[in-house]
């Protein structure tokens, strides 16, 4: 096993606009387990009023509400940076409204389809009624990954393309409307589990850090512990 | 109130005994069950008890209880008789039974839950709406706070006689506010600003000037919507009036949100003709509201309690906290009314909380746990009250905030005596 990479960048993409709520967690997760390992971490948070640089390891997208949301997609089409930086194979983690606009195409405030950036092979419309909950999701056996634990609150349904494969198979919630949760193709990755989605999935965090730094060895379990006890209390609350 | 029909006194006497009942079995303040009950038999009640009263309804997302209570306290020091729903209980059913209660007071100081607003304003024929702060609050069943300031700027613009009194420092309560025909704008300052990167008319980025202090403005660099022309102004420890004479507010209530709401009240006032140095001394007294910054002695050490619901009321609850090391009890829930989702405990900054000893309670305890390791903040899980208060040395002090049901749950532990 070769020894991850000394130190990466992650890059916080228009917290103005999409960080809805709790988004910052995802990053601080992302800090402190790349850190334990003595991986070394840069953050950048973008604003919308700026280039988005090319040159991170980790771009992370949060949720928004409508008009922030078309904001984002407007001027982060105009930028051309993260789209640039995905197709260069930079890791894309991006939740609930962050998801749909790595898509083809999404709906803006009256339910119309506006184009996304078309980083990975999915679209998105409006659905009938508000997903709003907790959220189970077992996740492609291919990621090797444990159960997914978060909390939904979107209107969004998503279809994937034969480009992207489903994250995860829904077992409480509504995910993309089909039984599916969340998509990924390469290392673009987005999901409804929205806010701080790696909180309570630390593997998921993991398998992202190991896209861009290599892989990572496992951290002691005193590091772990709190994780832990949140993540089977909620696993055993909505299981039961 | 033998002007009402008969079948709101019918409903009022019915929904005053459910009160009664409610609150001699221990159920709660008793203001919510009754007003449920009186509504359900006569619809049109708020209205008519709303009738012949001059109604201000106070609300925003943080301060609508302290400043309904400040506002009562001005107009109650001028010998007026105010109806008021002081518990909190702010949808139509406890606006009922705080006007069913008091049905001859010639006022009505209401809080209106953010949603309610619009009908309550037109079901009331409000004199004055006063406009505190927007913010993100319990996701998971309040609407896009967006969407809130478009419904309040359009039932403001169809309320012409009604006066607004409005925060012009919050850049949506600016928006929703520019509906209205009168408004008075009130400098209160704006500590959270996470939900006002965008202009609310058309989306560009809001350009703020650097300095952190009230009276600094902010405009839209593409609209040219911009922060209003104030009258009164919260600098620092005082107020300065429309006609520029200043007053040291000190208040005992703590912190600057206090003094924010204080601000706001003082317009409210100022409007049925109380000045500040008239509602002043009244305003000075409030020293606790429906429990909040209470101190309750418990076995040999004071314990004071702050409620924080949201993001930007926990920033605001770090700058109320003794300093350190005093230590401080966390407690959160994650019931309805407090919003079942916890994702905003990540929009906290808790370094703030770093150099005092930090216990963590609540329901979501371990929520709270993996949010404060993440910030590096060193805290000890305790089981309830009692616990953290015996970790305290005796005769010492101890804070506590809590989101809504965990405050509520700890004021029980300590019957109510909060």
């Amino acid at each position: 096993m070769s020894a991850p990479a000394s130190s990466l960048r992650l890059l916080w993409v228009y917290p103005d606009l999409l960080s809805t709520y709790g988004d910052r967690g995802n990053l601080l997760i992302l800090e402190r387990r790349a850190q334990l390992r003595g991986i070394q971490t840069e953050s950048i948070s973008v604003n919308s009023d700026q280039p988005v640089p090319r040159q991170a390891d980790i771009y992370l997208l949060g949720g928004g509400e409508d008009l922030p949301q078309i904001l984002a997609a407007r001027r982060l089409r105009a930028d051309g940076g993260l789209a640039a930086a995905a197709a260069d194979g930079a890791v894309v983690f991006a939740v609930c409204a962050g998801y749909q606009l790595t898509g083809a195409e999404f709906a803006g405030e009256e339910g119309q389809p506006l184009p996304g950036l078309e980083i990975i092979d999915i679209s998105s419309g409006r659905g009938d009624r508000r997903a709003v909950g907790e959220v189970l999701a077992d996740v492609d056996p291919a990621l090797g990954l444990p159960r997914l634990t978060g909390f939904e609150n979107h209107q969004g349904v998503t279809r994937l393309g034969p480009a992207a494969r489903p994250l995860a198979k829904v077992a409480t919630g509504i995910g993309n409307g089909d039984g599916t949760e969340g998509a990924y193709a390469g290392r673009v990755l987005g999901t409804y589990l929205h806010g701080p989605a790696l909180v309570r999935n630390p593997a998921l965090a993991d398998l992202l850090l190991s896209w861009a730094a290599g892989p990572l060895p496992a951290l002691p379990d005193e590091a772990e512990q709190w994780g832990r006890r949140l993540r089977d209390e909620r696993l055993a609350a909505v299981s039961a | 109130m033998s002007k009402l029909p008969l079948r709101a006194r019918l409903a009022t006497g019915i929904g005053g005994a459910a009160g009664l009942m409610s609150r001699m079995a221990g159920r709660g303040d008793g203001s919510v069950i009754g007003g449920v009950i009186a509504l359900r038999l006569d619809p049109r009640l708020l209205g008519q008890l709303a009738a012949g009263k001059q109604v201000v309804l106070v609300t925003g997302t943080n301060g609508k209880t302290t400043t309904t209570r400040l506002v009562t306290a001005a107009l109650a020091s001028q010998r007026q008789r105010v109806a008021t729903n002081a518990f909190g209980a702010n949808m139509e059913a406890g606006l009922a039974a705080a006007l069913g209660r008091d049905q001859d007071a010639p006022f009505g100081v209401l809080e209106v839950d953010e949603k309610y607003l619009p009908t309550v304003l037109t079901s009331t024929a409000a004199r004055v709406v006063a406009l505190l702060n927007l913010s993100r609050d319990q996701m998971d069943r309040a609407a896009e706070i967006w969407l809130v300031a478009r419904r309040w700027r359009d039932a403001l613009a169809d309320a012409p006689d009604c006066q607004v009194i409005a925060n012009a420092d919050d850049p949506l309560i600016a928006w929703a506010a520019s509906g209205a025909k009168q408004v008075t704008w009130v400098a209160a300052g704006q500590r959270w600003r996470e939900d006002s990167w965008c202009c609310p008319e058309c989306g560009s980025h809001l350009l703020r000037e650097e300095d952190d202090g009230p009276g600094h403005g902010w405009h839209c660099g593409e609209c040219g919507f911009a922060r209003p022309a104030v009258s009164w102004t919260l600098d620092g420890q005082a107020v300065v009036d429309p006609a520029g004479h200043r007053y040291e507010l000190e208040l005992a209530l703590p912190g600057r949100a206090n003094r924010a709401n204080a601000v706001v009240a003082l317009a409210v006032a100022d409007r049925f003709g109380i000045d500040a140095g008239q509602a002043l001394p009244a305003v000075r007294q409030v020293t606790s509201v429906a429990g909040r910054y209470t101190t309750v002695r418990r076995r040999d050490r004071n314990v004071r309690l702050l409620l924080a619901k949201n993001p930007a009321g926990w920033l605001e609850a770090f700058d109320v906290l003794a300093a350190a090391p005093v230590p401080v009890v966390l407690a959160v829930n994650a019931q309805g009314p407090d919003g079942r989702d916890t994702s905003w405990l990540w929009d906290v900054d808790y370094r703030h909380l770093r150099g005092r000893r930090v216990f963590v309670a609540g329901e979501r305890k371990l929520d709270l746990a993996v949010r404060l390791e993440a910030d590096g903040v060193p805290f000890q899980l305790v089981d309830g009250m009692d616990e953290a208060v015996n970790l305290v040395e005796s005769g010492g002090d101890l804070d506590v905030i809590a989101n809504y049901t965990a405050f509520q749950q700890i004021r029980t532990a300590f019957g109510r005596t909060a």
